[in-house]
């Protein structure tokens, strides 16, 4: 498909995995119940999500029941989403938060960081996203959303 | 092509980095002026030699260098002033950027005392700041602090559906309350060229004053201050084959002369007591502490070269570049420009657009690849995004070194991006 160099480079960055989530993204839309809803927004190129958690209590904590969201945004951020919902729904908020971290490391590894397929999941499309550092924040923007959800609503619990 | 520089390839010449290429061998497109241009030969020599003979703090420095680079710095000031029309030299102040000259002009005003007799006053409720719906944020965010600061209101001009200000409500915006109008004369996004001359004469008929944005006017035409009708017009160097770190405030003289210093410092004064100080006249009064020297050499040698051109061959260069542009973009299914189409208006050489089932980023990403560099984005106008229900668009911009083939790799990019997120006919 693809011709030159940067023809290549760009395979690199638009893996199938991300195309096909970016076609359809899981988990899309706002859903109720929720206990936190964030907004949160990439000021250099306008992409946004308006995110909401779900948390239950599970036995051996919170659980992240469900993760909704609205999100305007390019292939990488919609993607990314998609995954990120694909990833934490329906695990212990404790291991949601691990995924969250690993997913992080590969992103700001500058293409260096070998990413575990059994924690990362379809997350290791993204692997190539982190040689291009401007769009290492589109792949960011709905995990540190749902992050910053996640606490607001263990504050509350508190 | 009718209207293109003549000697085009020779321009191009000019300009060093237009020949260097990118990641696997691609010719560099450059396609992003309205964001910074790229810098001539000429410019850059000018600047290496100030550094290597002429350095020097400027004004403050008794001995021969120090001579040198006031002169160095002072000629630049003359250069600008005969540029845009100035009828003085003393009108000019260098500021770092076009962002720069507005926040001295929407800060000044806040302190500023006075009726309002001469298009100056202190702003307080009841007064009303207009801008439009199409302004950078760098023209929309220091009115916005003006009016939260002093209780006065914002009010804009709204855009119609082809990206013009919507006019039609001009007698209901502008009223007795209207203390100042402050707008671009050519769209950065939009490329729009808004009617300058006559929207200050209609603010003057109330008094206000008009402050005109002309960042993307000043790189693309021939500019006059004076026929402008402008009280204030700023500009930023970087964007006509100027350094950054440099930009122009012009005002006229009695509207510089009312308003209180913006910041305080060496070379502002006229005398410093611990009681209390008095200033220096313009420009000196604003242009506390120690300039951006080197860029207001460059920014000079950047102007000369554009006189040297002609800036009606340059505009003429643009308006042919865009019209070709347009028709090529025409051509890719699915893809909509936002702002002006029609031949027979006049408009400026950025087009920003939307192309379906494909992200701006992802554009811009597909393009970069080919070595085509554009802008994705919301280019500092998302106001005007959000009026045409986006949050963000591609936008190619041209300048003067601009030629159909690059245009030609443009539209085949688009077509490559088209065919690579697999979109049919
Ligand atoms: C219309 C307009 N106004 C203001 C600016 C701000 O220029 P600068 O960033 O150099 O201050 C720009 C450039 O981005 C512009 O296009």
């Amino acid at each position: 498909m693809t011709t030159s160099t940067g023809g290549h480079d760009l395979d690199a960055l638009y893996q199938e995995i991300i195309l096909d989530h970016y076609k359809n993204p899981h988990h899309a839309g706002l859903r109720d119940p929720y206990e936190a809803e964030v907004h949160h927004v990439n000021p250099t190129c306008g992409d946004e999500v308006t995110l909401r958690v779900h948390l239950t209590d599970g036995p051996d904590g919170p659980v992240v029941q469900d993760v909704s969201y609205d999100a305007v945004g390019c292939s990488i951020s919609q993607a990314s989403t998609s995954v990120m919902a694909d990833l934490v729904i329906g695990k212990p908020v404790e291991e949601a938060l691990a995924i969250h971290q690993d997913f992080l490391t590969l992103m700001q590894g500058k293409g260096q960081v070998v990413p575990d397929e059994d924690v990362l999941e379809d997350g290791i499309a993204f692997a190539g996203v982190a040689k291009f550092p401007a769009r290492v924040k589109c792949a960011l923007l709905s995990w540190m959303a749902w992050k910053d959800a996640t606490a607001n609503v263990m504050e509350e619990s508190a | 092509m009718e209207g293109l520089l003549p000697d085009l390839e020779v321009v191009r010449k000019d300009f060093p980095i237009l020949s260097r290429t990118l990641a696997g061998g691609q010719p560099l497109v450059y396609l992003d002026s309205a964001n910074t241009s790229q810098k001539p030969q000429c410019v850059i020599d000018r600047m290496v030699d100030h550094l290597e003979h002429h350095n020097a703090n400027v004004a403050r420095a008794m001995h021969q260098l120090g001579a040198e680079a006031s002169e160095a710095f002072e000629e630049a000031r003359d250069t600008v002033a005969s540029f845009i029309g100035a009828p003085s030299r003393d009108e000019v102040i260098f500021t770092k950027n076009a962002s720069e000259a507005l926040n001295l002009v929407a800060n000044t005003l806040a302190w500023a005392e006075g009726d309002w007799s001469s298009r100056v006053g202190s702003l307080g409720a009841g007064d009303e700041v207009l801008i439009t719906e199409m302004e950078h944020h760098s023209n929309i965010v220091p009115w916005q602090l003006l009016t939260q600061r002093t209780g006065a209101t914002l009010r804009w001009f709204g855009l119609t559906d082809g990206g013009e200000l919507d006019l039609s409500d001009l007698d209901s915006l502008i009223t007795e309350r209207t203390r100042v109008v402050s707008l671009t004369w050519v769209s950065n996004m939009l490329g729009t060229v808004n009617p300058v001359a006559e929207i200050a004469r209609r603010a003057h008929e109330v008094g206000a004053l008009v402050v005109v944005d002309a960042s993307q006017a000043v790189p693309q035409m021939p500019v006059d201050v004076v026929a402008s009708g402008a009280d204030v017009l700023v500009f930023t160097g970087h964007k006509c084959v100027g350094p950054t770190g440099i930009g122009v405030l012009w005002g006229r003289r009695e509207v510089l002369d009312q308003l209180p210093p913006f910041l305080g410092g060496g070379e502002m004064i006229e005398t410093v007591r611990m009681e209390g100080s008095t200033y220096a006249g313009i420009p000196h009064k604003f242009e506390a502490g120690t300039p951006p020297i080197v860029e207001a050499v460059g920014l000079g040698a950047a102007l000369e070269y554009l006189r040297d051109l002609g800036m009606d061959r340059v505009a003429a260069h643009e308006q042919a570049i865009t019209r070709y542009a347009l028709d090529g973009l025409a051509t890719v299914p699915g893809l909509r420009v936002m702002g002006p189409t029609d031949p027979a208006v006049e408009r400026g050489g950025a087009i920003s657009f939307e192309l379906d089932g494909v992200h701006p980023h992802d554009i811009a990403q597909v393009l970069d690849s080919r070595g085509v560099a554009v802008r994705a984005g919301h280019h500092c106008a998302r106001p005007a995004h959000a009026r045409f229900g986006v949050q963000s668009s591609t936008r190619m911009s041209s300048y003067l070194y601009t030629t159909p083939q690059e245009i030609d790799a443009l539209v085949e990019a688009l077509e490559y991006t088209r065919s690579y997120f697999r979109l049919g006919q």
